[in-house]
């Protein structure tokens, strides 16, 4: 029923697609933490001209679809000469620059509330202890509300890092050659349309596979005493 | 009461079956909205263009019921096959790898393709002289089979939509294009976008790329809308109807010989 001929020999491309997809996936989730831990500081604090302009990112970032940054960044930019003719143009002109720049902002607005939400449940005896013992706002965040926010963001990011995994899909319709890309290639090569995603599905799941295992693991790690009690 | 009403509901029954032979049968075709001048939406919503034309001159000429179906080229033939349509009219070339799959009717138009670039690029149009540049090809397309196979040594980057290779084309993110030479000229060239931009090398009308000329697609064996529809592109050809649409768009003989 299935043609496996056809799925064993393109296997080669998929491998090609998985690296790409990785490659795609970490760069976005790294810059997309970097910036978000200090726009979730902001975005927590209770001085509103700190927090509105970090909540309109965020609130723009996660109000549109990914498909739409994308297609914004990739096809709109480039429709004005002015973007054409800056120094920015070398890097904007590339579909990995604006594959990567649209996941990065995406994912960084979502990763900003899910800290953002963490920070603000930090218990509130905590911080009065580090208050009283006289540490200053720089230290407490360092010493006491980051350390344990950013452990009870953690079962919320691994979602984030999930949905991230599948987003990067899109990078193929900007002519990258993921996972999907590969199954689009496969597909219309050979005009078999479920051999070339379900191979492409099982390769999502296999990285999503591990994705939550790791996850479990840095939980076991980092969370362990919030791990229900037996 | 019985007695009379059975007859009755067995005439109404004949009846209906007959009226439906006459309006002819229902066909969902394919179509693509993103490849001007053939097939493309204009500034009120609706389709457009020369295959939209001539899907709609066929399907008036067999009297059928048609309901065209939009969407994008390369899942056509994956569409036919799980029977969302029942024909693909969206210029499609008849090749042989194609011919593997599906049905086709006769062709409908012939044009050979072409390669664009800047006017002043200065690219010498053959394998060594586009070494290493960045071709934008239809993914799927006889052009794309064309580029690949015989542009080895440059970087073919495949679209979903002829659009957007325009786009990219436009944006320089492309040395150039291989494409047909009509969809080019009339949806490139001679838009605003396009106007730095010219025809460059040779006409390629390598007889196993591009086959014999873009045809209806059809599912394998469904012989009788196959002969429906060459009928109905024999009969437009005839009298007059193609001519008129051909005129519409081209100031030459699209059909081909």
């Amino acid at each position: 029923m299935l043609n496996l001929e056809v799925m064993g020999s393109s296997l080669p491309l998929y491998f090609g697609g998985v690296v790409v997809t990785l490659k795609l996936l970490a760069v976005s989730l790294i810059v997309g933490l970097l910036a978000a831990v200090p726009l979730a500081v902001l975005r927590a604090s209770p001085n509103v001209w700190l927090s509105r302009p970090v909540w309109l990112f965020t609130y723009v970032f996660r109000g549109t679809p990914l498909l739409v940054q994308l297609f914004l960044i990739y096809y709109g930019l480039a429709q004005f000469s002015w973007v054409r003719e800056s120094v920015l143009w070398p890097w904007f002109s590339s579909a990995w620059f604006c594959s990567m720049f649209a996941f990065a902002l995406n994912t960084c607005a979502y990763t900003t509330e899910i800290i953002a939400g963490a920070i603000s449940a930090t218990h509130h005896g905590e911080v009065e202890a580090a208050r009283a013992m006289g540490m200053s706002p720089f230290t407490l965040y360092r010493r006491i509300v980051l350390p344990s926010a950013l452990r009870r963001a953690l079962p919320a990011y691994s979602n984030e890092v999930i949905m991230m995994l599948h987003g990067t899909s899109l990078a193929s319709i900007v002519t990258l050659m993921d996972i999907t890309g590969a199954a689009r290639e496969v597909n219309s090569r050979y005009y078999l349309p479920f051999e070339a995603f379900i191979t492409a599905a099982g390769f999502y799941l296999a990285l999503t596979f591990v994705l939550v295992g790791l996850f479990h693991l840095a939980e076991k790690r980092w969370l362990v005493h919030l791990a229900p009690r037996t | 009461m019985k007695k009379t009403l059975f007859p009755a509901l067995l005439c109404l029954l004949f009846s209906a079956v007959s009226a439906g032979a006459q309006e002819g049968r229902k066909i969902r075709i394919g179509v693509e909205g993103a490849y001007p001048p053939f097939s493309s939406i204009g500034p009120d919503g609706k389709l457009k263009g020369f295959d939209i034309d001539i899907t709609n001159a066929l399907c008036e000429q067999m009297k059928a019921q048609c309901t065209m179906v939009q969407q994008e080229f390369d899942g056509m033939i994956p569409s036919l096959q799980a029977r969302k349509i029942d024909a693909v009219i969206a210029s499609m070339s008849i090749t042989e790898e194609r011919q593997r799959v599906v049905d086709f009717s006769d062709k409908y138009y012939r044009t050979p393709a072409r390669f664009v670039a800047k006017k002043n690029s200065g690219l010498k149009v053959d394998p060594a002289g586009l070494k290493g540049k960045r071709i934008g090809v239809q993914r799927t397309t006889t052009h794309d089979r064309f580029a690949t196979d015989t542009f080895k040594e440059s970087e073919i980057v495949r679209y979903a939509k002829q659009d957007d290779v325009f786009l990219d084309l436009a944006a320089g993110r492309l040395d150039g294009a291989l494409l047909d030479w009509i969809a080019a000229s009339e949806g490139f060239l001679k838009a605003p976008a396009g106007k730095d931009f010219s025809f460059q090398g040779p006409i390629y009308v390598d007889f196993k790329y591009f086959g014999v000329g873009a045809g209806i697609a059809l599912r394998k064996g469904d012989t009788d809308l196959k002969n429906q529809f060459n009928a109905a592109i024999k009969a437009i050809r005839a009298n007059g109807v193609y001519k008129k649409i051909q005129d519409k768009y081209f100031d030459f003989d699209v059909f081909g010989n």
